[in-house]
């Protein structure tokens, strides 16, 4: 038994050497951030010890001229943001509230609506350490855009939910701030015309920064945001693709930051049932909803559906679940309030997942069964 | 033959994908004895040329049971060695599953089997949509191969890698289990398996359906040419334009070497004696792109540049294109023989890196001639040689590991898209440490503990899983009489 209920390890090594020693004595680890996610992937078993990655805080380097960055896990990315927005740069992840920190956010993918753009955490990890259960320090990647020199470890780890073992450190991809951005939004009652709208718009060649979808209340709203100089004029051009689709209430907003924030704030709830689907699957998934609220990355078939707390919370999640079914859905924020936050994976995918798991966490220190499938 | 002919697994692969697609003729295997990469040669036992996705599970399932390696091949147009054949093992070559299977334009997925050509994706889904990697190979190269090395090309600063366009797959694990990692949608709940597949290079399984991402076709494109008196000034227009938050479609630069060859093969009127051509190329809203290109065109002229050629219309840009594409063959006119490097650095450091290369080719008596993709830093020096001059050619292999170290020195990678193979193997131990290697080696043994696929590729060294003994087993190709020792 370890009287420690928390390790705050100032760099990697020390992370490392606090792993051992964890592992050697059979004790549960959970790495954790400042707990904007705290409920994600549903609780840790009893006697669990808290990996803080507090004092894992450095970044390590910002390179402008190559658009990259070097980051601790334990930064936060409103602060990283800040540095970065100093260099007219972003990390082009924007999930909802502040984000907590870059381990948590590699750790479980999590993403805002400059996924239709930039795509997600594991298209922007250009490198990582981490640190394994025996204490092992590894890396992979490198700190330049184009690499394909060993196994690319960033993406496994992007989205384990901190069951393989300790983001330590990334190395990140970076853009251009967006000199300008503008919103297309229009609207209709009609899922069927939302998704012909969204399917037009996603047809054509727009170079949109963001394209979502709102339903709330039996409304819908499709919003195609433009990044760059030209931000409005591509807006103004893309109003009659919307208008011509049959949406009603046509409309360019040129200060649009309240909308987009909205559409964060839509990921997060009671209980958030996220969804795995395709685009032309939107009715689909706005009949599931009930009387959640629906944020969707239309044009990548992903979608959020956000549900009101209630004492029937959980049997109408697991409700929406079952009609949105063989869909994968995830339930993230009141992970802790359902069954199984997960869905079952086939046979053959999870022992895969399982001996990926047995391999990198032999000692199975890491959030045990607390994975996909009970991994 | 008779020996052959008698064995379990040569009767169960000829069962499997019958008598005319299994070949164990060693002039008819001689065929695949290279891929791209023409200085490994390696004559495998048995080929087999399966008709479809069911024929390869049934291959790499008689494979395990009798406990046999093998590779997988597309066009073999690699440039790494990746699916060098390994002689005590079985060639299974993917050209025949060339089927599309699926083309789904409203949600902008195709699904194809992993023959179908790189090229062919674009053209199932023309004229709307393209699929956007584009290695230089691609009216040749196959979409399996393209997965398995992670491929890029021309326009990969601004549209990304296959990792980031293959959504699913149908793999089959060297076990010989079949299962779908990914799918048509995004975000499968679970660890990212498509992502640890994708680039690893034939040794965690053989993918026999392949889901991809498709995208619109940019609505404008805009390509320039300018030529500078040195690479150091167009590396310095480089950095100033993506500085600018430009991200152009495409950024390529040849030096002065390259012009004077390729200029003999394309004759596009390029002046030859200049110091470096740049090569740009923007793409997406007619708008957007207009804006840009005219501070492209400033930019390049206050690097330096007193020459900028805009293409006026298709056939002047595909001029351009096919100039900086003839980039490698029209080296041949220029020197008997080349190697061609695949190294990455900072973009920022490129300037100084090819100080370095320059230094260092002086240092061996040899011509380096320069062309890459700048905006992602990766370079392709090809190092030139005379292989009759006895020496030169190992000589010539110094240099270009020597190149390598630069890059390494420099913050960069030994590969950027060509991959290891076998033919970076020595490199890896430069780049990477102990921990880290044998940290690859743990979701190596997740997927194949046996080493069975693509055994001696990636890793420097051999490496075997935690669970198989350290002893002596006799190999079973061995005890079949099909190898004498190995």
């Amino acid at each position: 038994m370890t009287t420690t209920a928390a390790v705050r390890p100032g760099t990697p090594e020390e992370a490392a050497a606090a792993l051992a020693d964890l592992s050697a004595s059979g004790t549960a680890v959970r790495p954790a951030g400042t707990g904007s996610r705290a409920a994600w992937g549903g609780p840790d078993p009893a006697g669990t010890v808290t990996l803080h990655t507090g004092g894992l805080d450095r970044l390590v380097a910002h390179n402008p001229g190559d658009f990259t960055a070097v980051v601790q896990a334990g930064v936060p990315l409103a602060v990283l943001q800040r540095r970065l927005a100093a260099e007219g740069q972003w990390l082009a992840l924007d999930p909802p509230d502040r984000g907590g920190t870059i381990g948590g956010l590699v750790a479980t993918g999590d993403s805002g609506p400059a996924r239709h753009r930039y795509g997600g955490v594991r298209d922007l990890v250009i490198g990582i350490t981490v640190v394994l259960s025996d204490g092992t320090v590894a890396r992979s990647g490198g700190t330049v855009i184009k690499n394909v020199a060993g196994y690319d470890l960033g993406k496994l780890f992007a989205g384990s939910y901190g069951t393989l073992g300790l983001i330590a450190q990334v190395a990140l991809r970076l853009h251009p701030l967006p000199a300008r951005t503008a919103t297309a939004v229009g609207a209709t009652d009609d899922p069927a015309r939302l998704t012909a709208a969204v399917l037009a718009a996603a047809r054509r060649p727009l170079e949109a920064t963001a394209l979502d979808v709102a339903w709330r209340a039996g409304t819908g709203r499709l919003l195609v945001r433009f990044g760059g100089v030209t931000a409005p004029e591509r807006a103004a051009a893309a109003a009659p693709l919307l208008a011509g689709a049959g949406l009603a209430g046509v409309a360019v907003v040129r200060d649009d930051e309240s909308i987009w924030a909205a559409q964060r704030a839509g990921q997060r709830g009671a209980a958030v049932v996220k969804v795995s689907a395709l685009p032309t699957d939107l009715p689909a998934v706005v009949a599931a909803a009930g009387d959640a609220t629906v944020v969707s990355r239309a044009a990548l078939g992903v979608s959020w559906l956000a549900f009101p707390d209630g004492p029937d919370l959980a049997a109408r999640v697991a409700t929406a679940r079952a009609a949105l079914a063989p869909r994968p859905t995830v339930v993230l924020d009141g992970a802790d309030r359902v069954a199984d936050p997960w869905p079952a994976p086939a046979p053959g995918v999870r022992a895969l997942m399982e001996r990926v798991k047995r391999r990198f966490d032999p000692t199975g220190t890491f959030r045990p069964g607390t994975y996909v499938g009970g991994i | 033959m008779g020996k052959i002919d008698g064995t379990r697994l040569v009767e169960r692969l000829r069962a499997v994908v019958g008598d005319r697609w299994l070949l164990l003729d060693p002039h008819e295997l001689r065929t695949y004895e290279s891929d791209g990469l023409l200085q490994y040669r390696v004559v495998p036992k048995i080929a087999v040329l399966p008709a479809d996705g069911a024929q390869v599970h049934a291959c790499v399932r008689a494979c395990a049971e009798a406990g046999v390696p093998w590779v997988a091949r597309g066009a073999g147009s690699g440039l790494s060695g990746g699916a060098l054949p390994i002689e005590d093992g079985v060639l299974i070559v993917l050209s025949r599953l060339n089927r599309i299977l699926e083309v789904d334009l409203d949600n902008g997925r195709v699904c194809v089997e992993p023959g179908v050509t790189n090229a062919a994706v674009s053209a199932a889904v023309a004229p709307h949509l393209f699929y956007p990697p584009d290695p230089s190979s691609q009216v040749a190269c196959t979409i399996g191969g393209n997965v398995a090395e992670n491929s890029g090309g021309a326009h990969c600063f601004k549209y990304g890698f296959t990792t980031n366009y293959v959504t699913g797959l149908e793999v089959a694990l060297p076990d010989g289990e079949v299962i779908t990692i990914g799918g048509k949608e995004l975000d499968t709940p679970g660890y990212d398996l498509l992502g640890a597949f994708v680039g690893s290079e034939g040794t965690l399984g053989v993918a026999t359906k392949v889901w991809l991402r498709v995208v619109p076709v940019p609505e404008a494109t805009r390509t320039l040419v300018a030529f500078f008196d040195s690479t150091r000034q167009a590396g310095e227009a480089v950095s100033a334009i993506v500085r600018a938050g430009i991200v152009p479609g495409a950024i390529e630069m040849m030096d002065a070497t390259t012009i004077r060859a390729t200029e003999e093969m394309a004759h596009a009127g390029y002046p030859v004696g200049r110091g470096a051509a740049l090569l740009v190329e923007l793409d997406g809203a007619e708008a957007e792109c207009d804006a840009q290109f005219a501070q492209v065109t400033a930019i390049c002229a206050e690097q330096g540049s007193d020459d900028v050629r805009v293409s006026r219309d298709e056939s002047e840009r595909q001029l351009f294109w096919k100039t900086r594409k003839a980039a490698f063959p029209a080296m041949g006119r220029i020197s008997p023989n080349y190697f061609v490097q695949d190294g990455v650095v900072p973009r920022t450091t490129l300037p100084d890196v090819l100080v370095r290369i320059d230094e260092l080719a002086a240092e061996y008596g040899l011509v380096v001639a320069n062309v890459f993709h700048a905006g992602d830093g990766n370079l392709h020096p090809l190092v030139c040689f005379d292989a009759t001059v006895p020496g030169q050619a190992e000589r010539a292999e110094e240099l270009a590991g020597r190149i390598l170290d630069a890059c390494l020195a420099a913050g960069g990678s030994i590969t950027g898209e060509h991959g290891v193979g076998v033919d970076k193997r020595k490199h890896m131990a430069k780049m990477f440490a102990e921990d880290d290697l044998a940290t690859f080696q743990r979701l190596r043994c997740a997927f194949d503990p046996e080493g069975r696929a693509n055994p001696g590729k990636v890793m420097p060294t051999p490496r075997l899983c935690g669970e198989v003994p350290g002893v002596y087993r006799q190999h079973p190709l061995e005890a079949a009489g099909l190898a004498e020792r190995f």
